[in-house]
């Protein structure tokens, strides 16, 4: 089978100069779907009607129906309204929305124009992680062309519409990608999520009516709002339509983003697109959407790749982040790098998250380090269930959900670690000790 | 604002050194307070930390309070919001912060083996700084680079291609 790998977010990423306006005007038929639109003075609520027949779900992990989401904004709030843009892309596995901000910025500035006109907002925030300074000044520079061009600022193409488009750098903080801690950070607080309801939606930025989208979810705006609904569902599935990015990693031979058309069979992602598994390795597991969802085994390679078949198969496409993790891998050790990733970026804000993993951590420093139980596996099962659905944001959730599966899954391997007191396979340790022995050999003169 | 006497005892103090932003660095402040609501000077906190830490190197007391002067807004505010987030750095940091991910994807392809190279080759430890202060290695989470694993990020700059020992070395060596 020949694969299409030409689809639309992705259609002609490594133009050069794409940065560009000019480029991206040519090779994406930039800035049409606002002329058309906002120059053509359509009906906002039809941007809106057409967003949500296209059946576009957020690409930022939740899934949930863009064109939805924008409907809950309250048509009569006397309030101004946000539109804010979730660029703090830092679920472990995933680097699409780099990717797509570094080569075609202008994709994502006109989704970002586009979504504010249907919802009526004048401002829009940018929030970018701060590890992606970099990208600062291109950003900046193409806000500015785009601006130049007419399609940012006052009386956009002269249909009375304005809009300023702003970048607020994060500075660190795993939690500022949820989306009600994210709009603390921008307000200039502690980056702690916020209680829900209210959404956003309705009191969001600045107690203001505001939506919040992933970087990759707006980039998808601008072809559907020129291109319609129907053509957008020529790929995908009846409930998962379009095309999705997945960020593929791990020991395989062509690693990166790849859009897929949504349905495509994990496997096909694995042999077609990233070549397969590097010669030499053997594939033990796949987390299919970021460090939060639970894995899956090589037996359910024929999964296909849509938000229904991957919940079905009991994990998520969350993020798109896709780690194939070999079988030199220790599960346990791998629980414990997921673990001490989550008890880290904790916000210590409520009870269950923030206890919860520091013991799910301790617990399985023990077991990893040979000091553990057989009961102890099982109390770390129950500390996982307790923060399940009972954290006050979905991080305590995104730190259970994959220990679980692993216990599910590899229950052998945690068993081994308990009775054997060291790890059925590692090659992560055995890297490690020539390091441990020089430095014991050293502490020793 | 929540400070006790000693404290603002010390500020007087220092009030032979305190610090001040430039003419420029006054007008990047203004075009920053221009992006928020009037009433909403809080969100420039956080750009403005950004500031005074790029000029400052780090964000030290003295910095701190100049952010909160420059804003108008109560010191413990900002302190707060300094303290919150891993890259605004309170203390003094090398000239190059060699920042390496050992998250999930990095940690299977072998990122910790070359965070151990480093700390060999530059005898120190992880969140330590080189004696002549020139390099500060730090273990860090997920760069949105999983597909690049090993990499590391030094400053702003990110060097993600799947980086070995051996390139290692020729990065670190090159850096004057
Ligand atoms: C702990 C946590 C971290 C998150 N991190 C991100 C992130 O880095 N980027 C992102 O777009 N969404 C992230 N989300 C999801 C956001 O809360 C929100 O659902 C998303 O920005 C909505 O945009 P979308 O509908 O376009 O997907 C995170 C959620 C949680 C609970
Ligand atoms: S679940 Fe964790 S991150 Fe979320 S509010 Fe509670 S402590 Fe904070
Ligand atoms: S896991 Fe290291 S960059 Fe993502």
């Amino acid at each position: 089978m020949s694969l299409n790998k030409k689809l639309l977010l992705f259609a002609h990423i490594d133009e050069p100069g794409l940065t560009g306006i000019d480029v991206y005007k040519r090779a994406y038929d930039g800035y049409k779907a606002v002329e058309k639109t906002v120059g053509g003075k359509v009906a906002p609520n039809d941007v809106i009607d057409l967003v949500k027949a296209s059946g576009l779900r957020g690409r930022g992990g939740a899934g949930f129906s863009t064109g939805m989401k924008w409907s809950f904004v309250p048509k009569d709030s006397p309030k101004p309204r946000y539109l804010v843009v979730n660029a703090d892309e830092s679920e472990p596995g995933t680097f699409k929305d780099r990717e797509l901000m570094t080569k075609n910025p202008h994709q994502m500035i006109e989704g970002v124009i586009l979504s504010s006109y249907a919802i009526k907002a004048h401002a829009a925030y940018i929030y970018i992680r701060g590890e992606f300074a970099f990208l600062l000044p291109a950003l900046e520079s193409a806000i500015a062309q785009a601006k130049a061009a007419g399609y940012l600022g006052t009386n956009i193409l002269g249909s009375g519409f304005d809009l300023e488009c702003h970048l607020h750098l994060g500075a660190g903080a795993y939690i500022c990608g949820e989306e009600t801690a994210l709009l603390n950070s921008l307000e200039g607080q502690r980056g702690t999520p916020r209680l829900k309801p209210p959404f956003p939606a309705v009191e969001g930025l600045y107690a203001c009516p505001t939506v919040v989208n992933n970087v990759e979810t707006l980039c998808a705006v601008p072809p559907i709002v020129l291109n319609g609904a129907d053509w957008y569902r020529q790929w995908g599935t009846e409930k998962s339509p379009g095309t999705k990015l997945f960020s593929v990693s791990g020991p395989v031979k062509k690693p990166g983003n790849y859009e897929v058309p949504l349905g495509l069979p994990l496997r096909a992602l694995l042999e077609d697109y990233a070549g397969g598994l590097k010669d030499g390795y053997t594939l033990k597991a796949i987390i299919p959407g970021g460090s939060s969802v639970p894995a899956l085994l090589p037996s359910q390679l024929d999964t296909p790749l849509d938000y229904e078949s991957v919940a079905a198969a009991g994990s998520m496409v969350g993020s798109g982040g896709c780690v194939f993790v070999d079988d030199q891998v220790c599960m346990v050790d791998l629980a414990l790098n997921v673990t001490k990733f989550y008890r880290h970026e904790s916000c210590g804000k409520c009870t269950p998250c923030r206890e919860g993993t520091h013991w799910m951590e301790n617990i399985l420093t023990q077991i990893e380090n040979g000091e553990g139980t057989i009961e102890q596996i099982d109390e770390l099962y129950g500390i996982c269930d307790m923060i399940l659905g009972k954290s006050f944001c979905a991080l305590g959730d995104a730190a259970a959900m994959p220990v679980m599966s692993y216990i599910k899954l590899f229950r052998d391997e945690f068993e081994f670690h308990v009775r054997e007191k060291r790890c059925q396979v590692n090659r992560r340790k055995a890297e490690l000790a020539p390091f441990r022995e020089a430095a014991a050999a050293a502490s020793q003169v | 604002m929540g400070l006790n006497a000693t404290k603002v005892g010390l500020d007087l103090v220092r009030l032979g050194r305190e610090l001040a932003f430039t003419p420029e660095d006054q007008a990047t402040v203004r075009q920053i307070l221009a992006r928020y609501p009037a009433d909403r000077r809080a969100s420039a906190i956080m750009p403005v930390l950004w500031l005074a830490q790029e000029r400052f190197e780090f964000l030290s007391q003295e910095a701190i309070e100049l952010t909160a002067r420059s804003i108008d807004m109560p010191l413990h505010e900002v302190a707060a919001v300094a303290s919150f987030y891993t890259m605004y750095h309170l203390e003094p940091v090398g000239k190059y912060v060699l920042q390496v991910c050992c998250t999930l994807s990095c940690s299977i392809m072998g990122a910790e083996r070359v965070f151990a190279h480093m700390e060999q080759k530059l005898g120190i430890k992880a969140g330590e700084t080189t004696p002549d202060g020139k390099f500060t290695l730090k273990k860090v989470e997920c760069l949105a680079s999983c597909g690049s694993a090993p990499m590391l990020q030094i400053n702003e700059r990110m060097f993600d291609e799947n980086l070995d020992e051996a390139a290692v070395d020729r990065l670190l060596d090159g850096l004057k």
